[in-house]
């Protein structure tokens, strides 16, 4: 849909899993789910967190697919494994900044959110983030992120020296402009 | 009647709950084929009544898709919409009548089994007289159905005891904002959450119970506003909680009157509202004045401050909204609770306007319409008194009855329970219930169902309750029958016929007026369809408070949901009540009612030292009937975990995962841990949606509200003790 952005907000999710529920009933997946929903730690908080394919800019797992099985399409999309091509080594599981591509054992071949192409494609939202009812994943434009939001989004993330960016933004709170999550991303360690 | 036909694990091998994971075809096959047609329709899970399109191929639903356009939850859904298609093409469904025989169930035709039930249930009346004979609804029901429940008992059987399971539901808030505001209903349009300045929830776990509500939540914090959570639990929502108080179950009136405390104390009240709008401050203030924040404190073990805080907060904002469901309701003083909402609020002129006012979370599908028109034991269509004379001749008018021909007020549900157990009631014709796993006290309930020499259930689905009936009349899920329900807000909104009952189930309306004409006068039973029903519903209703003679299903269509009270065709609905200040009353006043404090009816003692509490999961509905059947609900909770404090696990050697026999004054049963930190140490919560073994209402006892009959779920005492693992599996 054009204008739409996909923003995720962990801040807002409830751990109610309508999100991996609906992705499994899209007619392209068939039962299974391309997204997942964890608590951080529930012994200790009910916070939750949803996980999607923020579909890089330069996608680690196509860099590591030692088959160049995993394709970016033109409209920022990188999608599931091509299955002619997908020799099932996982080296895009392990490599995923995010924790995002999945193997398949049945199929041998490694599955991941394609945020909805087939909907998208013909006008409709991405089905998780339409039926998200706390719209923790939201697809809508951009105007209307920053008219309605308190957080802002951003799309820079740091994993100890590897920057990424991607075209699905997470909200953060204002004044924030990416996201670091090592501490070395915080460090000077001399240089230019 | 009597003990169970066959053994129970041959009886579940047979009727389930079996699991449902796929359409029908699997979803290879469906996802080869298109629907025939997409239906706009409503939820049928809780009472958001979230707008769905259901996706129907070969008279069977298939699938879903958002229904993005419709205004209250625009496309957004929880995991139990997503998935309730997998209810309809169900192996368990019940698909014709069963009759039981040695061994279990066998299925019959309707006219053998229809006139068995009349001519069982007759006998007994005949022979203990009307009374002898009780009626079970349910508020899942549409608001046809509901009316028909009602109309079947006091004309079809002629006895005053019909009730229904909203009594576990929506009661205690019904009855204070009748006795307060002179109407059941939540006063604001749901949009008015989003723009409070001060968002108060008490007593409600939005996220799990009323999913969607949580989008409105956070455009309340999106726009600036507090939020404000009174909760034993850190619920979901308490993630993004700017006050949060933890407030020991049952307590919660100490908490709202400790708050009212500080607001007088400080002058925060609004003069100019409480003269011009309201009659008995002076005594509410007066009983207020004795809890200070301290002494609030140390019952409910919510710091001062942060009641001082969440007081001052509350008042000081121009936009206030209170939201309470369950947690304050289910107590022996639900009703005080909620009055000290009302009261709260009324004190600081936040009601009636745009982004202020208090409000209860209706939890059943149709837990606001179910409970209008009829089905409740004291009240006829149109939220009328069944003692007030006036409402019997409006009635007996419609009716084409002498007003002496409608029976007086019978008993509540819990009530009915007891009249079987006391041998009083004898025969009893139950639909939309399943009280063997709902009501408290199950062992008790369980050995009620085995003194009743005629038992009749209407049901989709062999629930734990029909194991125990002599006939099952496969009856019809929501999306088999047209009619309307009212959501959250009141809002009356059109659910569509999207497929036929299977097989030989019929629609539950169909069999109420085929049970009806066998038992009374046929003409009273003579509704070809649903809208026959509702015309009639719409005149007996006409007058009164919950006034629905202005609607018709096509000003639904076109509105997207009518707001009632709606009195004339061309009246537009009544989104917010109370706008300028103008309540229900006849004299237009809110009235100020002072609360009395009341000890829980399960006290704690050396014995049973630790406070158990009862709720829901996100993804099951209710006694599970329903969510149990449909696989991906189940994995995403299998099994009910008891939650325990860390501090009160270690005191008992307990680690997550260990087995834990939770016993109370009733029974135990033993459950898995789940040692979070996420729970005030005093108290355990276990959810209650399984049956049997683990079914957390075999704990739970049977005090009751004095005026709104609903059971104390919420406040038990208990004890735990760490246990083996079940042997050879539960």
């Amino acid at each position: 849909m054009f204008g739409y952005e996909f923003y995720v907000d962990p801040s807002r999710c409830i751990g109610c899993k309508a999100c991996e529920n609906a992705c499994a009933e899209c007619d392209t997946h068939r039962g299974t789910s391309m997204i997942h929903v964890d608590f951080i730690d529930r012994a200790s908080s009910i916070a939750t967190v949803p996980t999607v394919c923020m579909h890089c800019d330069d996608p680690t797992c196509a860099e590591v697919c030692p088959a160049d099985a995993i394709k970016k399409t033109e409209d920022g999309i990188v999608q599931s494994a091509l299955k002619p091509r997908c020799v099932a080594c996982s080296n895009c599981v392990l490599a995923c900044p995010f924790g995002v591509p999945k193997m398949m054992p049945k199929l041998e071949q490694m599955m991941k959110c394609d945020m909805c192409y087939d909907r998208t494609s013909i006008g409709k939202r991405p089905m998780c983030a339409t039926v998200c009812p706390s719209q923790a994943l939201a697809y809508v434009t951009p105007d209307r992120i920053a008219r309605e939001r308190r957080e802002v989004p951003t799309n820079v993330f740091f994993f100890g020296r590897q920057r990424v960016t991607t075209k699905v933004a997470y909200m953060v709170p204002p004044a924030r402009e990416s996201v670091m999550v090592d501490v070395v991303d915080y460090m000077w360690e001399g240089g230019s | 009647m009597a003990e169970l036909p066959a053994p129970l694990d041959e009886l579940v091998a047979r009727w389930g709950p079996h699991r449902n994971d796929e359409p029908p075809g699997g979803y290879e096959e469906n996802a080869r084929h298109p629907p025939d047609r997409l239906v706009k329709t409503h939820c049928c899970f809780c009472g958001q009544q979230c707008g769905i399109q259901l996706k129907v191929r070969n008279d069977q639903v298939v699938g879903f898709e958002p229904w993005e356009d419709f205004p209250f939850n625009r496309g957004m859904l929880c995991p139990k919409g997503v998935r309730r298609y997998l209810q309809g093409s169900h192996p368990d469904r019940l698909r014709a009548p069963l009759l039981r025989q040695a061994g279990g169930f066998r299925e019959a035709g309707w006219d053998e089994a229809l006139d068995l039930t009349a001519r069982r249930l007759r006998e007994i009346q005949d022979r203990h007289g009307r009374d002898a004979v009780a009626v079970y609804g349910g508020a899942s029901l549409t608001t046809e159905k509901a009316y028909l429940v009602g109309k079947f008992a006091r004309l079809g059987l002629g006895t005053r005891h019909v009730d229904y399971n909203g009594r576990l539901c929506m009661v205690s808030a019904g009855t204070a904002y009748k006795l307060a505001f002179g109407i059941d209903r939540s006063p604001n349009p749901w949009a008015d959450i989003a723009k409070a300045e001060v968002l108060f929830v008490i007593g409600a776990n939005v996220a799990e119970c009323a999913p969607i509500t949580t989008e409105y939540v956070w455009r309340c914090r999106d726009a600036g506003g507090r939020l404000i959570v009174a909760d034993p639990r850190l619920t979901p929502i308490t993630r993004n909680a700017d006050l949060y108080l933890p407030v020991r179950p049952g307590t919660d009136l100490a908490l709202l009157l400790g708050m009212l405390h500080v607001v007088l104390r400080d002058g925060l009240e609004d003069r100019a509202f409480i003269d011009a709008h309201t009659t008995g401050f002076e005594a509410v203030a007066a009983s207020a004045k004795e809890w200070d924040p301290r002494r609030a404190a140390e019952m409910t073990g919510v710091p001062p401050e942060a009641i001082e805080k969440a007081a001052r907060w509350f008042a000081e904002a121009d936009r206030a909204v209170a939201l309470h469901a369950r947690g304050i309701e289910h107590q022996v003083k639900g009703v005080e609770n909620c009055l000290a909402v009302v009261n709260l609020c009324l004190a600081t002129g936040h009601i009636g306007r745009e982004g202020s006012g208090c409000n209860m979370i209706t939890g059943q599908g149709n837990g606001q319409g179910g409970r209008e028109h009829g089905q409740k034991c004291d009240q006829l269509p149109g939220q009328r008194s069944i003692a007030d004379p006036a409402a019997r001749e409006h009635v007996a008018r419609v009716w084409g009855i002498s007003p002496d021909e409608i029976p007086q007020a019978g008993w509540s549900a819990q009530e009915i329970m007891e009249g079987i157990h006391r041998g009083e009631i004898k025969g009893l014709i139950s639909l939309c219930f399943n009280p063997l796993v709902s009501l408290p006290d199950s062992n008790y309930t369980r050995e009620a169902l085995e003194r009743l020499e005629f038992f009749a259930v209407i049901d989709f689905f062999l629930s734990e309750t029909a194991h125990h009936a002599d006939v099952v009349l496969a009856g019809s899920l929501q999306e088999e029958e047209e009619g309307v329900t009212a959501n959250v807000e009141g809002r009356v909104i059109h659910i569509q016929q999207a497929v036929p009952p299977p097989a030989d189930a019929r629609k539950d309306s169909w069999i109420l007026c085929e049970l009806g004409r066998r038992l009374g006068p046929a003409r009273h039973f003579a509704f070809a369809s649903s809208r026959e029903i509702f015309d009639e519903l719409r005149e007996a209703s006409r007058g009164g408070v919950a006034d629905y003679y202005g609607i018709s299903y096509e000003k639904i269509d076109r509105q997207q949901g009518v707001f009632w009270p709606c009195p004339t065709e061309d009246h537009p609905g009544t989104p917010r009540l109370f706008e300028g200040g103008r309540f229900f009353h006849p004299d237009g006043r809110a009235r100020f009612l002072a609360t009395e404090w009341r000890p829980s009816g399960d006290p704690l003692d050396d014995e049973f030292p630790i406070l158990l509490t009862t709720g829901r999961v996100v993804s099951h509905y209710l006694s599970g009937s329903q969510t149990r059947r449909i696989g991906p609900l189940l994995d995403q909770c299998p099994e009910p975990r008891v939650e325990i404090h860390p501090r009160l696990a270690e005191a008992h050697g307990i680690v997550d995962g260990d087995w834990v026999t939770v016993r109370t004054r009733r029974a135990e049963i033993t459950v898995q841990a789940a040692v979070v930190r996420t729970i005030r140490p005093d108290t355990i919560f276990i959810p209650y949606h399984w049956p049997g073994g683990r079914s957390a209402n075999r704990l739970t006892h049977r005090s009751l509200d004095p005026r709104s009959k609903i059971p104390e779920f919420k406040v038990s005492a208990c004890r735990i003790q760490k246990a083996d693992p079940p042997a050879g599996g539960r």
